[in-house]
């Protein structure tokens, strides 16, 4: 039994935000109750959470793991440690491993690694297409019958809009969403970061926010032919938040989610440190703007870490050489308090429904704290000043360019099925 | 004054100030290069590491040889001789050739930025000798060495820049030192090569338009910018040579849009008959030869402040004749008393 004791509990989905406490009796939420109602023997453990607030578990809809096959970057292991770190509960890892996780053994492999070896819940992304070469349909139904939450060629784009079609055709019988890297390829092509007058000055090939928008313009597109869920990844220009917008006006199906590092850097923020590498790559100035108010007003569903460890030997080298993607899971939460909180945009509230019933609601799952929920929480304070330095991570990777940064409140304490996954 | 920078990466962060220092600090090597005896001894027991993992001729000759009058030794690496086709990193073989211990290390790379990211990483000053598709600091000091020498002065040019000025490093080079003298610029090109985000690269109040049209470009020009068409630097489809030809090379009759004392730049390899008409190539209004003549000085210039500032003694140099020595000294002063 554990009693989490005298916090501020803010759950969106469950319309609470009241001092609470909570009694968490194996993996199951069993009591929620006005502070000292809850009645305690001398087995209870209890966490005092006087001064913090008391959320459902963060839920992350994009990450990677790395394990199978690119172990020296990442393993289920030390990714799941720092996703405890950050705050997260529950994380969907990318296919793109090697193997790409585009059947059903890769399937259960993950789902076996998570089991003996991981501190939070690993929920697997398959992969839409067989090898993500955007050719053939992937086992898509016995993946699922093995775990998978939803399927995906990220790291790409799913090739073809007749592929799209089969993807999303298929997956509406099988009742999963579609989570789109959404990039048209011929117009990104060589581009390292985004097209603008940062990188006319450094010289370094741009890709247009178009590449992106036009692939969402597709896929809304191809939505309204059959009636899928899709969900728009790493969503970073304006032009595709629109799409977004639009779509759901009309009553489609389709989400999407914002990264900590678009809502926080621009274009503008690129010198040659391959830290400020990502796709799609940090956004011109506008787009920032468009994002936040994006969150603010519902068009975005979740925040998303996108967190794409890479080991040093990989990610130090010249701008161009560098791959794609920064380290996400400990800074994400901070991050959003300092961008969106903290800075009077949204509310504390909308925030966490950002990190747990609107993910949720992607996967078409419900994030709430109440009797018989799943004991996942995550506790966080919004005012306990504090240091990230990356050479503390769990994580097998450093390439984070918020390394050195202080934030203003995080993560505190992260409870999975009932038990300590991480506590300061 | 003596420069800010202990490496000499981009000219786009110098102040007028600095650049005017450097292009000061150049003349005075101009004059070595008419000596019947060129060598100095200011450098001797130094060494320059010449690091060239992109192809280059000139610039590497240029480098080389003003190490070698000012009495450097060199080491030089060429990628091709070079443990990177053997998988090393960028980053392994420059501490390699760092744990030889040279005093200066001068590269060229084909990746935008991979200077910084060295410089980030050593001890030793680096000098860019062309990054990618960023910048060629030393050719934007030789071009406007060049021009000062024929004009009288760099401020309130009227510069125009011809050609493929996206791919182009020596372009970006000389927007950056020129407009900070308050001269205007005309990039004239095909409109793919000439994005609009050119036009504000610059500093604040910089004017810098675009034109796709070669006799627009040419009015009134003081000074013309020839640029090679770089076939290795572009993902598009090529404009077709014909096509480029047709529109964009600057021969005799367009040439006369231009003021008539306008005189011409090109960083080189030329290629004759494409973006230039072989009679301009050699006409009284080029300066292509002084330029190269000009490069040997200014790299002297930079190789001689770069090392004698990093050695940090006071003493400088010890060894005659020292052209830069008095100047430099007083410049010291001054820029102490001022900053």
């Amino acid at each position: 039994m554990l009693l989490i004791k005298n916090g501020r509990v803010l759950d969106p989905a469950g319309k609470i935000d009241a001092a609470m406490d909570i009694l968490l009796d194996g993996q199951k939420i069993s009591t929620v109750a006005t502070p000292g109602k809850i009645p305690q023997n001398k087995d209870t453990e209890i966490f005092d959470a006087d001064g913090l607030i008391v959320a459902p578990g963060f839920i992350d809809l994009h990450a990677h793991l790395r394990e199978p096959g690119q172990e020296s970057s990442e393993t289920i292991e030390t990714g799941t440690r720092a996703a405890a770190r950050g705050g997260f509960t529950a994380i969907c890892c990318m296919p793109n491993t090697k193997p790409v996780n585009d059947n059903a053994s890769v399937t259960r492999f993950i789902m076996d690694r998570a089991k003996s070896s991981a501190s939070v819940r690993v929920w697997p992304i398959g992969a839409a297409s067989v090898g993500s070469k955007g050719e053939n349909l992937a086992e898509i139904a016995a993946m699922k019958q093995a775990g998978i939450v939803a399927v995906s060629d990220d790291g790409k784009p799913i090739a073809t809009a007749k592929l799209a079609r089969q993807v999303m055709e298929y997956c509406r019988s099988l009742d999963l969403p579609v989570f789109e890297h959404a990039e048209d390829v011929s117009l990104a092509a060589g581009g390292v970061m985004r097209e603008g007058v940062t990188s006319t000055r450094l010289g370094l090939r741009g890709m247009p926010g178009a590449a992106e928008s036009i692939c969402v313009s597709r896929d809304v597109q191809i939505v309204e032919l059959t009636g899928a869920r899709l969900h728009i990844a790493h969503l970073s220009a304006k032009a595709s938040l629109h799409q977004v917008r639009g779509a759901k006006q009309r009553g489609l199906p389709v989400t999407c989610e914002v990264t900590p590092h678009h809502f926080t850097l621009i274009d503008e923020d690129v010198v040659y440190d391959s830290r400020f590498k990502m796709n799609p790559p940090l956004a011109a100035r506008e787009d920032r703007e468009a994002l936040l108010a994006g969150l603010a007003d519902g068009t975005v569903d979740a925040i998303a870490t996108d967190h794409a460890p890479h080991e040093p030997a990989l990610k130090d080298v010249e701008f161009d050489r560098a791959p794609f993607g920064i380290l996400g899971f400990e800074t994400a939460l901070a991050l959003a308090l300092e961008q969106l909180v903290h800075t009077g945009r949204l509310s504390i509230s909308r925030m966490v429904e950002l990190f747990t019933a609107g993910p949720a609601r992607v996967l078409g799952i419900e994030r709430k704290i109440a009797a018989g929920q799943p004991a996942d929480l995550t506790i966080f304070s919004v005012d306990r000043s504090w240091t990230y330095s990356v050479t503390e991570s769990p994580s097998k990777s450093r390439n984070s360019p918020f390394s050195g940064r202080t934030f203003i409140g995080g993560p505190v304490a992260t409870v999975v099925d009932g038990r300590f996954v991480h506590k300061m | 004054m003596i420069h800010r920078f202990r490496d000499l990466l981009a000219l786009e962060p110098l102040t007028a100030d600095e650049l005017g220092f450097l292009l000061d600090q150049s003349k005075q090597f101009q004059e070595i290069q008419r000596h019947p005896l060129k060598k100095l001894a200011t450098l001797r027991g130094k060494t320059v590491a010449l690091a060239f993992f992109e192809n280059s001729t000139r610039t590497r000759i240029s480098f080389g040889t003003a190490a070698s009058r000012l009495g450097a030794d060199t080491m030089n690496l060429q990628a091709e001789a070079s443990s990177l086709k053997k998988g090393e990193s960028l980053l392994d073989t420059v501490h390699v050739l760092d744990a030889m211990k040279p005093d200066c290390l001068v590269m060229r790379h084909a990746a935008s930025g991979a200077p910084d990211f060295v410089a980030r990483n050593l001890d030793i000053p680096v000098i860019n000798a062309g990054d990618g598709t960023h910048e060629h600091p030393s050719q934007g000091l030789l071009d406007a060495l060049t021009i000062r020498d024929r004009k009288g002065t760099i401020e309130n040019l009227n510069v125009t820049i011809l050609g493929d000025i996206q791919h182009s490093r020596v372009a970006r080079s000389n927007i950056h030192l020129l407009t900070k003298f308050g001269c205007r610029f005309n990039l004239c090109g095909p409109a793919i090569w000439v994005p609009r985000e050119l036009e504000q690269i610059g500093p604040a109040g910089a004017s810098i338009r675009r034109t796709s049209r070669i006799e627009e470009g040419l009015e009134g020009a003081d000074v013309i910018l020839v640029l090679r068409v770089q076939t290795e630097r572009m993902y598009e489809p090529s404009l077709s040579t014909d096509d480029y030809i047709l529109l964009y090379q600057l021969n005799a009759e367009r040439l006369r849009r231009a003021k008539p004392e306008a005189i011409i730049l090109h960083p080189g390899p030329m290629n004759r008959g494409v973006e230039i008409s072989p009679e301009v190539a050699d006409g009284p209004q080029s300066c292509v030869l002084e330029q190269v003549t000009n490069g040997i000085a200014v790299r002297m210039a930079l190789l001689f402040l770069l090392i004698s500032g990093a050695t940090d003694d006071g003493s400088q140099l010890a060894e005659e004749p020292q052209p830069a020595r008095t100047e430099a000294a007083n410049n010291k002063e001054s820029t102490h008393a001022s900053h």
